[in-house]
């Protein structure tokens, strides 16, 4: 064993940290870093000017303003009924609760092509659902806002529901004793118990709302300026070999995940500590 | 995404303990009138249909729109065929991988104490927070005519973007956190008192590894499998940015799809995505399965 290994780390017993160590970071590199590094070192070799021209087009801005958009509106839909399913499968019982607790997990494990295809026909002109909506669904923002709101779905059950399974009903019961009506307990007591859950749902909804692509691509009808994501703005680059202008796009996308990722990590943090954990 | 991983941990270990073995009856102090939790449920119910099952049955109901004969025809046909090849490959490419790695970081990771491990595992999380078109768009800039290596792999006549290694790569990328995080929470939890003891009595490293760790985290290990396997055959953004659409050559399933339903065969797109959506289902029952077993092991002598 060599001694910088020992400098590395505490002694230990167990055989075998060299050879796991050196491939996952082997591996990681290989896969993820250097890959990853080159969307950074290709923007560098773009000027500082040519950059902000490419990412602040207005067809661009007017990308970022539907992604951005259509990803808040879902991630709060999904805040609401997220909470409201995560509620009534913690608290209620009802004939088919297990299958239905499953299926929340459907939007994780269908592909995004398939629900992307089962989405637009549905809301299409003609489909079961559009032809009975008196407004265009399907090939408008709102087709965006749909498929977004399917994709984020579960995000919000899941942080919710955990907590949710943990709260004590004795606080809820000290509440009840005390007289408060059972809305004043939930707005004072349960709520502000599963606020954290629910941010961090909402967070992680909207980042994966923000680089979501195949399930959009098919219900938006990619209009410039009026249905077009940003995800498909760096595909259309791509395919005009524009790969620094795709690029540049690229890295603002990563740098907002990258932020919105650290404000939950924040978020995360700052409840553990709230908690005393 | 990294909440798909959260909510089935979270889903197994949280549970293990929190639950009670039977939910007592709800309090009338403290619970809602029968007409409010009848609302309550109908709205979520309404939410759900609306925006789960509906668009899930749709799928099987246009697949089968216009007969069995055409179902079967899109299923068999070259292009479909050739395409769930390529889909398989990439699953059976990138799920071992990604399982030798899960072990080796989790090893790494949860046995022994080492500078910079927080570090590492942001840095597994990574490709989580990256959009799928972003990864499809990294192996371009490297892999590419234009990248780092593009005039190199030309002269020698290799290929990697519109061509399967781009697609395997690309969903080696997308897929690569899911079974390091099933295994890295779980084999911390466990502590390393039962490899010292194997150690101690003898054991090599590889058989600590066969023998005590990983029987220990079978159910978690299963678990990441079937998660890594499922986002392997389904990835559309990623692998759509590096396939090229190369009918019949450098198609997936997700791919093919695409394909057909913007040549308007809809019964054929759906009967293709049936095949997906049958895959959903069946990893949503395994997941089920698997959450249960690892919910029993967890605590098993608190199961009636």
């Amino acid at each position: 064993m060599s001694s910088h290994a020992l400098l590395l780390r505490r002694h230990s017993v167990l055989p075998g940290f060299n050879l796991s160590l050196g491939f996952a970071l082997l591996y990681l590199c290989f896969v993820v870093l250097i890959p990853l590094s080159a969307v950074f070192l290709k923007t560098f070799t773009a000027s500082w000017d040519t950059f902000v021209a490419t990412v602040t087009a207005p067809r661009v801005v007017a990308s970022y303003r539907l992604t951005f958009g259509a990803s808040l509106l879902a991630a709060l839909v999904n805040g609401v009924f997220g909470l409201l399913v995560a509620w009534v499968l913690v608290r209620y019982r009802f004939a088919g609760k297990r299958i239905v607790d499953a299926l929340v997990d459907l939007p994780f494990a269908l592909p995004t092509a398939v629900a992307g295809i089962a989405l637009t026909s549905l809301y299409a002109a003609n489909g079961w659902i559009g032809s009975r909506l008196p407004f265009k669904v399907a090939y408008t923002p709102l087709g965006v806002f749909v498929a977004l709101t399917f994709i984020g779905l579960p995000f919000v059950v899941r942080t919710v529901q955990p907590v949710l399974e943990d709260l004590q009903r004795e606080l809820e019961e000290a509440a009840a004793t005390l007289g408060a009506s059972r809305l004043q307990t939930f707005a004072y007591v349960v709520f502000p118990a599963l606020a954290p859950a629910l941010l961090t749902g909402f967070a992680l909804a909207f980042a994966r709302a923000l680089g979501e692509y195949g399930s959009v691509i098919f219900i938006a009808g990619n209009m410039p300026m009026i249905s077009e994501i940003t995800s498909l703005l760096i595909i259309t680059k791509l395919e005009q070999y524009d790969y620094a202008g795709a690029t540049a796009i690229a890295v603002v996308m990563l740098v907002s995940a990258f932020a919105l990722l650290l404000l939950i990590n924040l978020l995360q943090a700052w409840v553990r500590r709230r908690q005393g954990r | 995404m990294s909440a798909v991983i959260d909510s089935g941990r979270r889903a197994a270990v949280e549970r293990a303990g929190a639950r009670p073995a039977a939910a007592p009856a709800v309090p009338d102090a403290i619970g809602e009138p029968a007409w409010v939790r009848r609302a309550l449920i109908g709205v979520a119910l309404g939410f759900l249909t609306l925006f789960l099952f509906v668009p899930l049955v749709s799928v099987f109901v246009q697949a089968l729109a216009k007969g069995v004969d055409v179902y079967w025809a899109a299923l068999v046909q070259a292009d479909a065929l050739s395409a769930l090849k390529l889909t398989l490959i990439a699953a059976s490419v990138s799920v071992p991988l990604n399982l030798v790695f899960g072990v080796a970081a989790a090893w790494a990771i949860a046995k022994f104490d080492f500078r910079g491990k927080s570090v590492l595992l942001t840095l597994i999380d990574l490709p989580f927070s990256v959009s799928p078109v972003i990864a499809g768009l990294i192996y371009m800039l490297v892999f590419g005519l234009q990248g780092w290596c593009g005039e190199w792999l030309r002269d020698h006549d290799m290929k990697v973007v519109f061509a399967v290694p781009g697609i395997v790569l690309a969903t080696v990328f997308v897929t690569f956190p899911f079974i390091a995080r099933e295994l890295i929470p779980l084999m911390q939890a466990q502590g390393q008192e039962q490899e010292e003891a194997a150690r101690v009595l003898g054991a090599s490293g590889w058989q600590i590894l066969w023998r005590v760790t990983l029987p220990n985290v079978k159910w978690a290990l299963l678990y990441g499998v079937i998660l890594c396997n499922a986002r392997a055959m389904g990835e559309f953004g990623a692998v759509s940015v590096v396939s090229g659409h190369i009918r019949g050559q450098t198609n997936t399933l997700p791919l093919h799809i695409e394909i057909l339903y913007n040549d308007y065969q809809f019964a054929a797109a759906f009967a293709v995505a049936s095949l997906l959506a049958g895959l959903a289902l069946v990893t949503l029952v395994l997941k089920y399965i698997v959450e249960r077993r690892m919910h029993a092991s967890a605590e098993p002598e608190k199961s009636q």
